[in-house]
């Protein structure tokens, strides 16, 4: 009974999503007040649905009830709890009502919080975020159906969810990352209502900004969980592989900060504004794309759950018309929204103009480098597979040259600055950050590393810039405490997300060229040295957990005689499905990572063991744990929450507008 | 010239030069990045290069897994039903690798034609295959019947 239901609400969902996405649009062109007015109840309506039909679908797990199909090849009776509820997106159909229930969850937020904006503009960007849940909606009903049933012949347990799964990671990475991946859709749908009205001014910026921020930061979260996700469970200690699902989610997140950027000039000097829209699309795009290539089965990894050519030609049609369909209104719109406000190179518009470049060459590269294998592969030119050097090659030159800019950009004033006023602010910081960074790789005990270095100068460098700009800022206040109180949310956030990318690639760089890795042969009673730290073997058991047994290595770590850790490492066998699982042990720390797996069974109590020293890289996801507080950070600027807030006019080359300026903080010392 | 008209041209040569470099970047990154993949046979045949990045997948043949006593090396055979090729490892072997399985291994090949392989790769579960080992398998069992 529960699954019909569920079934049914979903058909509800789609209905009230068809409304969504005619009746108001149509209204809006017609400007037909009573059909406008409907759109926040629809959009609610159809959240109340697809969250029924997601609960059913739960409770279906919940109660392990096996004669619905998913359920049977997805859940087990032993499972703990919390993986049966996260057994419901741990597969293809449930992680797109998942996707469904998330794009109605924003598209109810945008009905609810965006009280304040014109009617036609929100009639018009509910009805676009109708549209696009309608395609979701249609593919769960017509391709995958999350409630269908295995009757009469009822099994009698589930076959299990892939152990690789059965993980914390599970419940939280893809709820966080579908909110970025879909969040994106609503700067997406504000872009596309003002191609729609022809009004591409400030204030279309202005609205749409906030929930970019907040879309960008779910992204970084998700990207992050991913990426710790595959260190403990399935990397065997790597924490990024340039694998094309990784990609797939990476691509938006490159496209979404460029769009970030691209956003605060639009909306503070109302330049970029055809850009800014072609950004928008771009990046919504590449959120589709990405679920194409991971639903569809045409890429091949943990996360595509199975092949159905069906699902895939789907996909790209609906892909194909979102895309279509919004360059083609681009192209007809556009060339009516042109600006012709100037801006002198040395500017912070300048720099954003490079941010944008940087990051927008980066996607592509990845897009290339993930679209490469299935092109020579559908045109017969040979089975390739494109590496992690190609997109070291790449992207490490890239975000090396962009740190410079990121550090000069805060400080920057629109329109017309000085050279000479950029190199009075920031020498000294470049000067300090090149000594200490020069010195500091030489308290490490390893050979003196470059690379480390050049990354540590970096980093630092963009730190002190940051700390330097501040300072500028309160220096006029009648107090520190006030200075810093007159200083915005926005730029707040801003510092925050830029002190992530600063710690984050201190742990990239130094986390690649000081880890120790080492495969060998271990039997009980055996210690081996891995960069200072004493790995003893100690003992081999056997344990057994709710649905699993396994063998389980004790490991003590001891540094110059001191314990630090015990680790014990399991190699898992699941009961009901037999598989095979490596379950890592890790000593983690702010400073430094320990880390002991299992291989196998080699002869005479022997294992083959894999050990390694990772220092700093926590601070990998710190960095994007700082982003995304950032990005919300933003949220909390007085500009967002007001009520109907008069549209500033950013159109004219003033653009100053007292309270947009004091959002960067550029004017502050004014 | 008008200002605007030569600030976008301004704009226009800053992004040629870039994407050049970009592209110069692309073309640096993929040479000798890519693998292509090889079955065992076009492998004998010698269809594919010596001392490059390849990769080879098939099936582990039965009983050919040999292991050291002193190290992780490991050495096996692929095969394609048509061709054998060996396989050397040093390290970790997935979980699901097992004889009679299949499976994908990247490296060199050397001289003799032995494949020294950097990274193996096996299903990651149950339901689960690389397309390159269904291919290899599928070739396996029509070369079979």
């Amino acid at each position: 009974m529960i699954p019909e239901l569920g079934h049914f609400a979903l058909i509800l969902a789609l209905c009230l999503a068809l409304l969504l996405g005619t009746v108001p649009l149509l209204g809006s062109f017609r400007q037909q007040r009573q059909a406008m007015e409907l759109a926040p109840s629809l959009a609610v309506g159809m959240l109340v649905f697809t969250a029924i039909s997601f609960a059913c679908l739960a409770t279906s797990f919940l109660q392990d009830d096996f004669s619905v199909a998913l359920v049977a090849s997805h859940s087990n009776s032993l499972m703990p709890t919390a993986y049966k509820f996260a057994a419901v997106w741990g597969n293809h159909e449930g992680s797109l009502l998942l996707w469904s229930l998330i794009l109605s969850g924003w598209t109810a937020a945008v009905a609810l919080f965006s009280r304040a904006l014109p009617l036609q503009m929100l009639a018009r960007v509910l009805s676009v975020m109708g549209l696009i849940a309608v395609g979701f909606l249609l593919f769960s009903l017509l391709t995958s159906n999350p409630f269908a049933r295995l009757l009469p012949s009822i099994p009698a347990d589930g076959a299990d969810l892939n152990p690789l799964l059965q993980d914390p990671g599970l419940v939280i990475h893809p709820p966080l990352l579908y909110m970025g991946y879909v969040g994106f859709s609503v700067a997406f749908a504000f872009a596309i209502a003002a191609l729609l009205g022809g009004r591409l001014d400030a204030s279309w910026a202005r609205w749409s900004r906030p929930w970019t921020n907040v879309a960008w930061g779910f992204l970084s979260l998700g990207i992050m969980l991913g990426s710790w996700w595959a260190y403990y469970e399935l990397g065997w200690g790597g924490w990024w592989f340039w694998d094309p699902v990784e990609n797939a989610s990476f691509m938006p997140w490159l496209a979404g900060t460029a769009l970030v950027h691209s956003l605060a000039v639009t909306e503070k000097r109302g330049l970029f504004k055809s850009w800014t829209v072609l950004l928008a699309i771009f990046t919504f795009s590449l959120s589709l794309l990405g679920t194409f290539l991971v639903r569809s089965g045409v890429l091949t990894s943990v996360h595509a759950f199975a092949t159905d050519p069906e699902r895939g030609v789907f996909i790209l049609i609906f892909l194909c018309l979102v895309v279509g369909g919004s360059l083609t209104l681009y192209a007809f719109r556009a060339p009516a929204v042109q600006s012709r406000i100037s801006f002198g190179w040395m500017s912070r518009e300048c720099l954003l103009l490079i941010n944008n470049v940087f990051f927008l060459v980066a996607t592509l590269t990845v897009l290339f480098g993930t679209l490469f294998p299935l092109l020579t592969d559908a045109l017969g030119l040979g089975k390739y597979s494109v590496g992690p050097p190609y997109f070291n090659a790449v992207f490490v030159p890239l975000m090396a040259v962009l740190l410079p800019f990121m550090g000069i950009g805060p400080t920057a004033r629109w329109k017309q600055d000085s050279s000479a006023r950029w190199l009075r602010e920031l020498l000294v910081p470049a000067l300090v950050a090149v000594v200490v960074g020069a010195l500091l790789p030489l308290i490490s005990n390893q050979s003196y590393n470059i690379w480390v270095a050049l990354a540590l100068v970096l980093a630092i460098y963009l730190m002190l810039a940051m700390l330097r700009d501040l300072q500028t800022k309160v220096r006029n206040a009648s107090s520190l405490v006030a200075g810093l109180k007159r200083l915005t949310p926005s730029y707040y956030g801003m510092q925050l997300a830029h002190l992530g990318f600063a710690v984050a690639v201190i742990g990239v760089v130094l986390t690649s060229q000081y880890a120790v890795e080492m495969d060998l042969k271990m039997s009980p009673g055996e210690s081996q040295e891995v960069a200072g730290h004493v790995f003893r073997f100690e003992s081999l058991e056997r344990v057994s957990g709710p649905n699993y047994t396994a063998d389980e290595g004790v490991f003590a770590i001891t540094l110059e005689d001191k314990l630090v850790a015990r680790l014990a490492a399991q190699k898992r066998r699941y009961m009901a499905s037999g598989q095979v699982m490596t379950e890592a042990a890790i000593s983690g720390g702010l400073w430094r990572d320990l880390f002991v797996a299992l291989g196998e069974p080699i002869g005479d109590g022997a294992w083959s063991v894999r050990l390694q020293y990772k220092p700093f890289l926590r601070w990998i996801w710190l960095g994007p744990i700082l982003m995304a507080l950032g990005s919300f950070v933003t949220l909390a600027d007085r500009r967002y929450r007001a009520g109907k807030v008069k549209a500033t006019n950013a159109d004219t080359d003033t653009g100053t507008d007292n309270a947009a300026a004091a959002v960067t903080g550029t004017h502050a010392t004014t | 010239m008008h200002p605007v008209r030569k600030q976008r041209l301004l704009i226009v040569c800053f992004i040629v030069v870039f994407s050049s470099v970009a592209a110069g970047l692309v073309t640096y990154g993929l040479r000798g990045n890519i693998n292509l993949f090889f079955p065992p046979s076009e492998i004998v045949a010698g269809k594919a290069p010596i001392g490059q990045n390849i990769r080879l997948g098939g099936m582990v043949v039965d009983g050919s897994l040999k292991r050291s006593t002193d190290s992780l090396r490991v050495e096996f055979e692929v095969t394609d039903n048509r061709a054998t090729v060996g396989v050397v490892y040093e390290g970790i072997l997935p979980d699901l690798f097992g004889e009679g399985q299949g499976v994908v291994a990247a490296g060199k090949l050397d001289e003799s034609g032995v494949l020294q392989a950097t990274e193996v790769l096996a299903k990651h579960d149950e339901n689960y295959m690389p397309p390159e080992v269904i291919e290899a398998m599928k070739e396996y069992q029509e070369a079979e019947s």
